[in-house]
């Protein structure tokens, strides 16, 4: 019993991140009707920014993690600016293909200039700090990230609910060229909304290397559940993609305790096959 | 003996009644005309009995088979093929290939099928544009498209979906031609119309739907007579006006 | 108006025969640098070319290709490793094999539509991954490696020249590109390129789109999963990683891409651009330099699909009717002149 409830707290937390990373690609999804490839790579980025603050200036995650949110904020503004505004219109899949080619340079970019080594941040505030709650032990750095990402999803929520912004957004992803009639500059909020999606990934790569190792291969994976969680909340929906990531980080815990830690991703994987040819508009879809 | 017989189809949009228990039959040979005022339920019709949507209840027969709910592939190869009121080019093909695509449905053969397709494109008057992408061409020739891939099937039953809507009246003169020619090769039309005076003089039989209902059916002179149609579609002015132009036939 | 036979097969035919002669060249011999890398333009020009069919004429955008060439390079891997047999028994099995799951796996997914299909064949790609990394019986993490067999033809496997595997890379880049070359010209391939241009429109003039997706999706999984079988005896070892990886099904999608999608040239001209990018900078920087073909590929992949979708052949298309259109211009202007 004890150890389930670990499993499951485990898995809860892992997928408190999942959404953290997925609720930018869900904006960016629902608004544009663009995947984003490049976004694992964001996350990969982002969590590089924090590990050289870290080891050459010891600044700390949880600070340098604005840093990665501006710093990846200007690289999304930048991916549209230059590559995603010239695939609209062309052949469906151009912006997802062209924003692999994003990835590929970025990927290997990064291992060019920083080997394919693993890099381990220590001495960071939250460590390897836990505590216990009855017989289990909760991981502090994996709960302040859980926390942070409930204040992030609820933040992009909220913006896009109800402010003027997010209206002119709803309206933008409704029908963009009635939007545009309205007064409302479309170019603006396509960018906006590219540059947030960033910045709420970005954050999300920033406070990683609290516990996790930074490589040039550690955001695709990320980006890989990140669609995934995306497509299984349905078309752009937000507390879609929130349950879908929660849903993720259950099975992921699960089938990698009681099966085998390989199934972990079959698993997964696997989730997303049944689910969407069930329902082929997810969970939250029509 | 009925080429397609359509008996008592419904087919509801949600609470919406499209077609309400509508039974018509077409005679093998003749030309039977589809007419009926804006939102009447005629293209709801044709799709259904061409297979692209499902009836909610009813029965459609063609060649004495039921074809009711099979794949509007099927429908095409037993030898019922249509048109789209709103044209459908296979955009980034020629024009010679979208026939060909249709050609290819009578003869697995690609020089027989060549040959097919290259006479259905001379039928149209399509030869000038035969190497043009289809995407790019006006709504006219992609009009005659629509035609001469249907027509390079070799179909038994052609169903026209408003191929004249839109076209000049020198243009509609040549599609009614080009409809009398098909005919004469034994090919079996329904044709949803708009334009009375179009389908009126070629067609041996109307069938008038309003509202999802079948309002009436018969020969055009008949239908122009029937007091029901005129009230709800034709208007006294037009009957009068066509029984004008018959009495003027029959005097000279 | 018979086009059955183009004037553009005589320049393929020409091509090939002028490739046959190439460990003729003294620079090529049977196992230079060269060498190597025309067999690996040949393999790649295969590979996408099987792609191409249901990616590019199909216009069914598959990430998945990684699977069916996968199966085949395991099928002709275990026939030598696992069996002691000759390849061929074992890369036919991974051809209908691979035949088999693409459609099982196509069916359900031939629903989805858009990114929702994308999304799908990247998770097969994984699931098949893993499940080939624990699997005992195809050699788990640690793959196949060759043990010393007879050289020639019969085993399919050479060590000190590359001339058999140049000659057999030729047949392979002559039956696919026929393959293809064939369909291009008969029913199914104008099928195929209509139920890409519209489904509905298709199925309206007869054409069954779901089975002609399907044998077009089988085909394409089965040579696949042919050129896996070449790969496999062409490195003497297979892994999950090498043969089932979304990197490999990457290279699939985005050679064709980058040549021309949905054209015969397409996948050679997108291979002769990739293959020697990568072969060289390989050999120049080695380990050190790691990832710069990658990032030049990326970098022409970002300007290709923001430029021109149609790939290189489109651009070359391009190119060649703007100076028609100048030429005609010409001529009109002279003609305008002399009356």
């Amino acid at each position: 019993m004890d150890t389930l409830l670990q499993v499951l707290l485990d898995g809860m937390l892992n997928g408190m991140l999942y959404a953290l990373v997925a609720v930018g690609l869900c904006l960016i999804w629902g608004v544009m009707d663009v995947i984003n490839f490049a976004h694992g790579e964001y996350v990969m980025i982002s969590m590089y920014i924090t590990y050289w603050l870290g080891f050459l200036a010891h600044v700390d995650p949880l600070v340098s993690m604005f840093a990665g949110g501006l710093f990846i904020f200007i690289l999304a503004a930048l991916t549209y600016r230059l590559i995603i505004k010239y695939t609209i219109g062309k052949p469906p899949l151009s912006a997802l293909l062209a924003t692999f080619g994003l990835a590929m340079l970025l990927k290997n970019l990064c291992l060019n200039r920083f080997t394919p080594n693993y890099r381990i941040l220590s001495d960071t505030w939250l460590g390897d700090r836990t505590f216990q709650l009855g017989a289990i032990i909760v991981p502090v750095p994996q709960l302040v990230t859980a926390l942070l990402a409930l204040a992030v999803i609820g933040l992009v929520f909220f913006m896009i609910r109800s402010t003027r912004f997010g209206w002119a957004v709803q309206a933008t992803a409704m029908d963009k060229e009635a939007a545009e009639l309205m007064g409302i500059n479309t170019e603006r909020i396509y960018l906006l909304i590219f540059g947030i999606g960033g910045a709420t990934v970005g954050i999300a790569g920033g406070v990683m290397p609290t516990y996790l190792a930074v490589h040039p291969e550690v955001g695709t994976m990320f980006g890989l559940i990140a669609f995934i969680c995306v497509a299984m909340g349905g078309f752009g929906s937000i507390p879609g993609a929130l349950v879908a990531a929660l849903l993720v980080g259950f099975v992921e815990a699960l089938a990698g305790y009681y099966i085998a830690p390989v199934f972990k991703y079959v698993a997964v994987f696997g989730l997303y096959l049944t689910l969407v040819l069930l329902r082929p508009r997810g969970i939250f879809g029509w | 003996m009925a080429l397609l017989e359509v008996r008592d189809v419904t087919k509801k949009f949600g609470e919406l009644v499209a077609n309400d228990r509508v039974s018509f039959t077409v005679e093998a040979g003749a030309i039977v005309g589809l007419i009926g005022p804006n939102g009447a339920g005629k293209t709801t019709l044709f799709n259904c009995a061409s297979g692209l949507y499902p009836v909610t209840s009813g029965k459609i027969f063609f060649d004495g088979k039921e074809i009711t709910g099979l794949p509007s592939w099927r429908i095409a190869r037993m030898g019922a093929v249509r048109t789209f009121q709103v044209v459908r080019p296979l955009k980034d093909m020629t024009v010679y290939d979208n026939v060909l695509v249709g050609a290819f449905l009578h003869d697995a053969n690609t020089a027989r099928a060549r040959a097919a397709a290259e006479e259905s494109i001379r039928i149209c008057g399509l030869s000038e544009f035969a190497g043009k992408v289809s995407g790019e061409l006006p709504i006219g020739v992609k009009k005659r498209l629509e035609l001469a891939r249907a027509l390079a099937t070799r179909p038994r039953l052609l169903m026209l979906d408003e191929v004249m809507a839109g076209l000049t009246s020198t243009e509609v003169k040549t599609a009614l031609e080009l409809i009398r020619a098909i005919r004469k090769e034994g090919i079996t039309l329904l044709i949803v119309e708009h334009i009375m005076e179009a389908i009126m003089p070629i067609a041996d039989k109307v069938v008038v739907l309003d509202g999802g209902l079948k309002l009436a059916e018969g020969p055009p002179g008949e239908i122009i007579h029937d007091e029901r149609v005129i009230t709800a579609y034709l208007g006294e002015k037009f009957s009068r006006r066509m029984q004008a132009r018959k009495e003027g036939k029959a005097d000279g | 108006m018979n086009k059955t036979f183009r004037r553009t097969d005589l320049l393929w035919l020409a091509f090939t025969g002028l490739i046959a002669l190439a460990p003729l060249v003294p620079a090529i011999g049977s196992n230079s640098f060269l060498m190597h890398v025309l067999i690996l333009v040949m393999l790649y020009a295969c590979m996408s070319q099987a792609w191409n069919i249901i990616g590019g004429y199909g216009g069914q955008t598959s990430f998945g290709h990684a699977v069916f060439f996968g199966i085949g390079a395991y099928g002709a891997g275990m026939a030598v490793v696992t069996y002691g047999l000759p390849p061929w028994p074992g890369a036919l099995a991974g051809i209908v094999s691979a035949a088999v799951v693409a459609v099982l796996i196509s069916y359900p997914c031939f629903k989805l539509s858009g990114h929702y299909f994308a999304i799908a064949t990247f998770a097969i790609v994984e699931i098949f991954n893993r499940m080939f990394l624990v699997w005992d019986w195809v050699g788990g993490a640690l793959g196949l490696d060759y043990m010393i067999v007879e050289e020639g033809f019969a085993n399919l496997v050479w060590y000190d020249s590359k001339t058999g595997y140049f000659y057999c890379a030729l047949t392979l880049f002559a039956l696919i590109f026929g393959i293809v070359r064939f369909l291009e010209g008969h029913r199914f391939g104008y099928y195929l390129r209509a139920v890409r241009a519209g489904q509905e429109t298709a199925e309206s003039l007869g054409v069954n789109s779901t089975a002609v997706k399907l044998s077009a999706m089988a085909l394409s999984a089965a040579l696949a999963a042919l050129c896996g079988a070449f790969f496999v005896q062409y490195n003497l070892r297979v892994d999950p990683a090498m043969v089932m990886s979304l990197d490999m099904s990457m290279k699939f999608v985005l050679v064709t891409i980058l040549g021309g999608a949905g054209t015969l040239a397409g996948p050679l001209v997108g291979a002769a651009v990739l293959v020697p990018l990568q072969e060289f900078t390989r050999a120049k920087w080695g380990g050190l330099g790691g990832g710069v073909d990658l990032i030049i590929f990326g970098l022409l992949i970002i300007l290709i699909v923001v430029k021109q979708p149609a790939g290189i052949t489109g651009i070359v298309r391009d190119i060649a009717k703007r100076r028609g259109r100048k030429a005609a211009a010409e001529k009109g202007g002279a003609s305008l002149g002399t009356a």
